[in-house]
């Protein structure tokens, strides 16, 4: 074996580390140049939903994206939904919005310890719930909370699972925003990024050998795609031809990592399906109706046994990363403002209204009717106390319950342990 | 009631767990068509099919991902991990996904799952086909961790542990799978068909999680062990003629605390005897539990003989091994204390 050093008896330059650096960082002037990945509206084609992955090995490197800059449903993925369904997921979006502005707001007030919004990603839960199946099971990250309210969730339940107060189905365990809806089909979502991977896979691998109908889908960042987890997930999605749909949310952003830290400079999330013979799509993430038809498009084709699809949600975290975190110290402010795919909301609002379904004046009318919707169902949730109010009294003897199914002894003395010191300690 | 030995006992095990549950569901490396490496999982495709029994990637933090999802949708997966040293890469997910599941959700999702694998050394396997992990699992809240030591046990725990609702690690002392080994290395491996515990009944029983048992009843000392230790200790017991009550833990999380106190409360003395690595490993649990519930009784300090603090080594493997030099210098030192 030969150690030879940089130049010694070869006239080579030495080797460079590429460590990747975003295009702006605070203080830049925007302006995002021609990205050749971002096709027009309407020019991708849209395959038989049983077609083999590997006709279709052009799809992860183009944009599925159905409205185009004048709000016009255009191309072979236009869903071709009625206005009141449009209306409908129009509204929920706003609903989302309006619900994260108030707990975030809850949150610097004091009222909780942490929060996290979707603000610019909401048509990626929204519409793809709206093509789902009530039946079928999400494995959601910590930022699809519009899963919940595309299912028609209690507000007032999400928000004392926030507050961790007496209503809290959790009793308290879990930080903020951390919710589990079994009837939702919304499954309990973990701290650790990207687990819910390869769960969503047994659980479709399970519906499968069972016989179901049902399918399951799960979401993670792209900055989670990093994660060993997400590989076994494709793996064995690829292996049982499970009948999942994993969507990487590619919000460019995992914290104040730039997505190239995830591999995304050199290729596409999309692409990573090509690897594992998986369909894969990348899909305009802040067009709520492109979603919608790829979502229903990886339904079908889970449904007829046809395999799993990766689908790649291109959009931009519009917000910090969480209430801990200032963006403003990693990435250029105007950055949201600047991206080339819009707001999500803005643009289905367009879209109705060119369609004459819609106006700023009924636009203007549901913005505050959501706001009111919110801010009920805040004055409902605080009845049962806030974290930090002193008044949430929650028994804390229930810290001890659901560790296992039956207490063992261990955790019954520890129980009566901390019970006889606080009374010893008279509190 | 039919002669078994211990992998003929899981099987078996298995054989009625899937025949009982349709929801059942048996899956690892090599474990579908080939029946495991071990041949724990014979014959379970060709009886059950390839949706109850089958072949998985290479891949440890899948096979129990997968097994967390499919747990949540209902099933009662019962994923095998071909060695205990390798269940490392699926840590992630029982650590903090399958342990927590219940507690998390408040009960709304929970994950019966039963990770089989094989486990411990005595046969030549090195650093990665020998370690004893167990204390890594029972400082997890949420899990339970079983480990057999005899053909009997091995099936109604593992039904047992099939049946539970909550996460289970069952390890497999993969040195008495096919007969007792008392770590003398020089002399013929006896076959289970001579041990009485080798009796098993064909169909469906339990053994309870969480209950130790009195292999041996004593008045001297007490002795903790669990595996192939217990085998060990039961041999220099015999050979030396001490009157030591020998405690086959059988699970460890949660312990059978009761009978572990009764026992030393009546010896008043107590060695702890594990394969595993000394610092931090699941004897120093027992020897804090002992200690602080049994202070007043003791007459000599709780001594443990265990691995030394080093990986597994393979050529030096009987240095290492716990075996019936330690044991008997051990137990010299606490009876003349």
């Amino acid at each position: 074996m030969s150690t030879t050093q940089a130049g010694e008896g070869r006239n080579i330059p030495p080797l460079s580390l590429h460590v990747p650096e975003p295009r702006y960082r605070p203080g830049d002037i925007v302006s995002f140049a021609e990205d050749p990945t971002l096709a027009e509206a309407g020019a991708v084609r849209r395959p038989a939903p049983d077609a083999a992955p590997d006709t279709m090995r052009d799809l992860p490197y183009t944009l599925v994206r159905v409205l185009d800059p004048e709000g016009r449903a255009v191309g072979p993925w236009d869903p071709r939904l009625s206005p009141d369904r449009v209306r409908a997921m129009l509204r929920k979006m706003m609903l989302t919005r309006a619900y994260d502005e108030r707990m975030y707001r809850a949150q610097r007030a004091g009222k909780t310890s942490f929060y996290m919004k979707c603000t610019g990603e909401e048509a990626v839960s929204i519409a793809a719930a709206e093509a789902l199946d009530r039946g079928d099971m999400c494995f959601p990250s910590y930022r699809q909370q519009g899963l919940l309210i595309a299912r028609d969730w209690s507000l007032v339940d999400m928000m004392c699972q926030v507050y961790s107060n007496r209503g809290d189905r959790l009793k308290g365990r879990q930080l903020p925003i951390m919710y589990s809806v079994k009837e939702a089909g919304f499954f309990s979502i973990s701290g650790n990024l990207t687990t819910q991977y390869p769960q969503a896979v047994g659980w479709a691998m399970a519906s499968a050998a069972k016989g179901d109908t049902r399918i399951a889908a799960a979401w993670c960042g792209e900055g989670s795609t990093a994660e060993g987890d997400f590989h076994s997930a494709l793996t064995f999605a690829s292996v049982y031809r499970a009948p999942v749909i994993l969507n990487v949310v590619n919000n460019q952003w995992a914290i104040s990592s730039f997505q190239g830290f995830a591999g995304g400079e050199a290729t596409t999330f999309a692409a990573r399906a090509l690897g594992y013979g998986v369909a894969g799509l990348r899909v305009d993430g802040n067009d709520a109706l492109a979603v919608y038809a790829a979502t229903e498009w990886a339904a079908e084709r889970a449904r007829g046994n046809h395999g799993p699809t990766l689908i790649e949600m291109f959009t931009y975290r519009a917000e910090g990363h969480s209430t801990s975190d200032d963006p403003s110290a990693y990435r250029a402010a105007d950055e949201a403002k600047c991206f080339p795919l819009g707001d999500p909301v803005e643009r289905l609002k367009a879209h109705l209204i060119l369609l004459g379904e819609w106006d700023e004046a009924r636009h203007a009318a549901q913005a505050e009717e959501v706001a009111v919707q919110v801010r009920d169902a805040q004055r409902e949730a605080e009845k049962l106390g806030v974290l930090s109010g002193g008044d949430f009294k929650q028994d804390f003897q229930t810290m001890f319950e659901d560790v296992f199914e039956e207490m063992p002894w261990n955790l019954a003395e520890q129980r009566d342990q901390m019970n006889a010191e606080r009374k010893a300690a008279g509190i | 009631m039919a002669v078994m030995n211990m992998i003929q006992a899981i099987n078996s095990a298995m054989d009625v767990a899937m025949e009982r549950d349709p929801d059942v569901i048996v899956f690892g490396e090599d474990v579908g068509y080939f029946g495991g490496v071990f041949r724990a999982t014979a014959g379970l495709q060709k009886k059950f099919g390839k949706n109850r029994a089958f072949d998985t990637p290479i891949s440890e933090n899948g096979i129990v991902g997968v097994a967390v999802g499919m747990a949540a949708y209902g099933l009662r997966p019962v994923p095998e991990i071909q060695f205990a040293d390798y269940i490392y890469p699926g840590l992630d997910q029982l650590v903090s996904e399958a342990a927590r599941l219940r507690y998390r959700s408040a009960g709304e999702f929970t994950a019966p799952i039963t990770v089989r694998s094989p486990f411990g050394g005595g046969i030549f396997g090195g650093q990665t086909h020998s370690q004893s992990p167990e204390a890594i699992f029972a400082h997890v809240a949420g899990l339970k961790t079983v480990i057999p030591s005899n053909p009997y046990d091995a099936k109604g725990l593992l039904i047992a542990a099939i049946e539970d609702n909550d996460p289970v690690i069952f390890f497999e002392p993969k040195r008495i799978y096919n007969g007792p080994f008392d770590g003398h290395y020089d002399r013929p491996v006896q076959p289970w068909s001579r041990h009485p515990a080798s009796e098993v009944p064909e169909g469906h029983y339990t053994v309870p999680l969480g209950k130790a048992a009195v292999v041996r009843g004593g008045e001297a000392v007490t002795i903790l062990a669990y595996g192939t230790m217990v085998h060990v200790v039961m041999g220099v017991v015999a050979e030396q003629g001490i009157d030591a009550e020998v405690v086959d833990l059988r699970t460890i999380v949660p312990v059978d605390i009761a009978t572990i106190e009764a026992s030393v409360k009546k010896t008043g003395r107590c060695l702890i005897v594990h394969e595993a690595t000394r610092t931090g490993g699941f004897g120093a649990e027992l020897s804090a539990l002992v200690t602080e519930r049994c202070f007043h009784h003791l007459e000599s300090p709780v001594e443990r003989v265990t691995g030394w603090d080093t990986p597994y080594p393979h050529s030096l493997e009987w240095a290492y091994f716990p075996g019936p030099v330690r044991v008997g210098e051990a137990l010299k030192r606490i009876l003349e204390d």
